[in-house]
């Protein structure tokens, strides 16, 4: 898909991360076309989530841009950032414990001020009907799988062009991942949701993503299409054996 | 169920109970034997004379050997039983009843605290009342409206401020400052405290955007003190520790309550008695401390009110909602101030003098403790901790029976602290979130769900 014209929706150009004097990114370069699914995948430490995080501007970018439809916004703050509608479901799904799931969607429609809110969580419903059964329940009594699925809906809630997940499968069971992966793929077939999903599970999420990237070091090291990486032998050595279920 | 029934169960263990009470109470008599019962004195002479307590010793050991018998044959066994009994399901008919109290006691409270006054003259006359209407009841709601004041910022909000009294501080001198040198009124200066208290909430919000946890309390700690040395030092215009006296009273629109012939009194044709102001002051902080509620309770539902508690929960997720955790945390932190403004305002006007003495550190642990206990940010939970706490403290006043046991020097008023602890060791044992550990959500559905606080991880639920 890489022939895809026009302005891309986000584009990361040379982002380069610290966390004091370590590197965390070392020159990454990404960019996301609007109805694309994109993954990226690493291993552990590789700066997946800090790509994710200085997206949103928390950590920021020491060097190099960051631009969303044209627009730099390498220096805005996170909550301008996710105005801008690039919601994201953060690493650790970090739902708010306390709060009902109900609430937890209310919080995630935010940014418009609950004006598309009944619509919208309808929508949520028929996506994920699990969470209408745990309305009134408490988000920190929610299972994992189901713990998820409302960190995804509630990034939804906001209507957002693009959509980051980060880890969605993390400590899931397998048919769970399968929902949740089938859901994301479903999004972006019906409603052209774009999506950047920061990935540890290579297998599931090459065979969704149009394009993948993969981070070594704070380094993309490959890019392509989703089923021609699944194809490389380097890949299927470091990523999939073994590990592909 | 102690008595008989479990003297047949536990028969065999009576005697061990009593040898092991024995023993405990040998113990007791090694170590406060030499320590209470011998007490060097100086005579006239300066000489050292060792003079003996063994009764002080007696009813001590007396206490611990009772104490420890009933620990082993009665309390510890129930204890124990009732743990291994699982805990069984509430039955339909339980839930209905806590959901029958729990929408019906608000509203029975609230009438009762305005039949209050009314009942407490009806049973001791107005004289007597005097008492009960000013140190308990103005006393305990002027802790209820602190402590809903600072449930906004730890309950809602979740930032924990040491520093609070430095608001009510604010408030107070604003008001007696401003009353003595322009003479204005207090239904002027109210809402005029209440928003210096709200810019003093800023100010202080404003450097510590960035903390959160124990170095947000440590800076929040620091800020009540600052605010106190400030009040000590700046003796130009607070007068010192020597304080600002005859503050103006409050007027009930324009008519004052004093003996002059337009006072209250005569107006009314009224016997002259200063219960009237009394009560009249009592009714001025229970709509001050239900203006808190409403505030509170309607804010909750709007999407600033949302906000704080989702700060509360998880900073990270609320910027990447795009939610200003900067507002969020500087509205809270000037909408709690504005209630400890208004809260000492009428402190000053009650109290007719301020000093700095009254805003130490202790006030503001006080404060703090009452959130803690009540459950962070259950606005019931708060008042019955608030009842609890200064309650519990004005009926030590009052234990005097206690004289008859300790020796006539026994004031039980220095040993508030000490039961202060202990009651707060207790209650965070057995009920470690707070007497209403549930939070209330905001929306309602057609069914509503119980979970048991107990289903779910400490600090997750």
């Amino acid at each position: 898909m890489s022939e895809l014209s026009g302005t891309p929706l986000l584009q990361v150009e040379g982002a380069k991360t610290y966390y004091g004097k370590i590197q965390a990114l070392k020159g990454v370069d990404v960019v996301v076309h609007p109805g694309e699914i994109v993954t990226l995948i690493g291993a552990n430490g590789a700066g997946k989530s800090t790509l994710m995080m200085t997206i949103c501007g928390n950590p920021r970018a020491r060097e190099g841009r960051i631009l969303f439809e044209g627009r730099d916004i390498t220096n805005l703050p996170t909550h301008e950032i996710a105005r801008l509608r690039i919601a994201q479901s953060p690493e650790g799904r970090r739902i708010f414990p306390r709060m009902t799931v109900f609430e937890n969607l209310q919080m995630g429609a935010a940014i418009d001020n609950l004006a598309y809110f009944d619509e919208d969580v309808e929508r949520m419903f028929t996506l994920f009907p699990r969470l209408k059964e745990r309305i009134a329940q408490r988000g920190g009594t929610l299972s994992g799988g189901e713990q998820q699925m409302l960190a995804i809906a509630r990034a939804l809630m906001a209507r957002p062009k693009l959509l980051m997940l980060d880890e969605p499968s993390l400590g899931l069971a397998p048919l769970i991942v399968k929902q949740i992966f089938d859901a994301i793929a479903e999004l972006n077939r019906k409603e052209g949701l774009t999506v950047f999903l920061v990935e540890q599970n290579a297998y599931h999420a090459l065979k969704l993503a149009h394009r993948g990237y993969v981070l070594v070091n704070g380094s993309v090291t490959m890019s392509g299409p989703g089923r021609e990486l699944l194809e490389k032998p380097e890949i299927r050595a470091a990523y999939l054996e073994g590990g592909a279920h | 169920m102690a008595g008989a029934t479990r003297k047949d169960t536990d028969g065999l263990n009576a005697a061990a109970a009593v040898k092991d009470a024995i023993l405990a109470g040998v113990i007791a008599l090694g170590i406060f034997g030499p320590l209470v019962g011998l007490k060097s004195e100086q005579n006239m002479r300066n000489e050292l004379v060792l003079t003996t307590r063994w009764g002080l010793v007696a009813i001590i050991v007396g206490i611990v050997i009772v104490g420890r018998f009933l620990l082993t044959t009665v309390i510890w066994p129930t204890l124990r039983a009732r743990k291994m009994r699982d805990k069984p399901a509430p039955t339909a008919a339980q839930i209905a009843r806590r959901s029958a109290i729990a929408k019906w006691f608000p509203s029975t409270s609230l009438v009762f605290l305005f039949l209050y006054p009314a009942i407490v003259v009806s049973l001791v006359g107005f004289q007597g009342s005097l008492k009960w209407v000013d140190n308990f009841g103005i006393q305990i709601l002027i802790y209820v409206m602190l402590g809903w004041g600072l449930n906004i910022v730890v309950g809602l909000a979740g930032l924990l401020d040491l520093g609070y009294v430095a608001f009510y501080a604010v408030g107070a001198y604003s008001y007696a400052l401003l009353s003595i040198h322009f003479g204005l009124s207090f239904w002027l200066l109210l809402p005029l405290a209440g928003i210096l208290a709200a810019l003093w909430g800023i100010m202080l919000g404003f450097p510590v955007l960035r903390l959160r946890g124990d170095y947000l309390a440590i800076v929040t700690l620091a800020f009540g003190e600052i605010i106190r040395l400030v009040l000590i030092n700046f003796r130009e215009l607070t007068n010192g520790s020597a304080g600002i006296s005859s503050i103006p009273k409050i007027t009930l629109f324009g008519i004052p309550f004093d003996a002059s012939p337009n006072g209250f009194a005569k107006m009314f044709g009224l016997p002259l008695s200063s219960a009237y102001y009394k009560i009249f002051l009592y009714y001025l902080i229970l709509l001050l401390a239900l203006l808190t509620a409403y505030v509170t309770i309607r804010l909750r539902r709007l999407p600033v009110g949302r906000a704080w508690e989702a700060l509360r929960e998880d900073e990270i997720a609320c910027r990447s909602l795009g939610i200003n955790t900067t507002n969020t945390k500087l509205t809270a932190f000037a909408l709690g101030a504005m209630f400890g403004g208004f809260a000492g305002s009428f402190f000053a006007a009650r109290q007719g003098f301020v000093s700095p003495e009254s805003f130490v550190f202790m006030e503001s642990a006080v404060i703090v403790a009452i959130v803690v206990l009540g459950g962070m940010g259950s606005m019931i939970g708060v008042a019955l901790a608030a009842v609890a706490m200064i309650g519990g403290t004005e009926m030590l006043r009052e234990l005097d029976f206690l004289k008859a046991v300790f020796g006539n020097n026994f004031d039980p008023d220095q040993f508030r602290m000490l039961f202060f602890g202990l009651a707060m060791v207790l209650v965070m044992i057995w009920k470690p979130r707070g007497f209403v550990g549930a939070r209330e959500p905001t929306v309602f559905l057609a069914e509503r769900k119980s979970i048991s606080s107990s289903l779910v991880k400490e600090g997750h639920g």
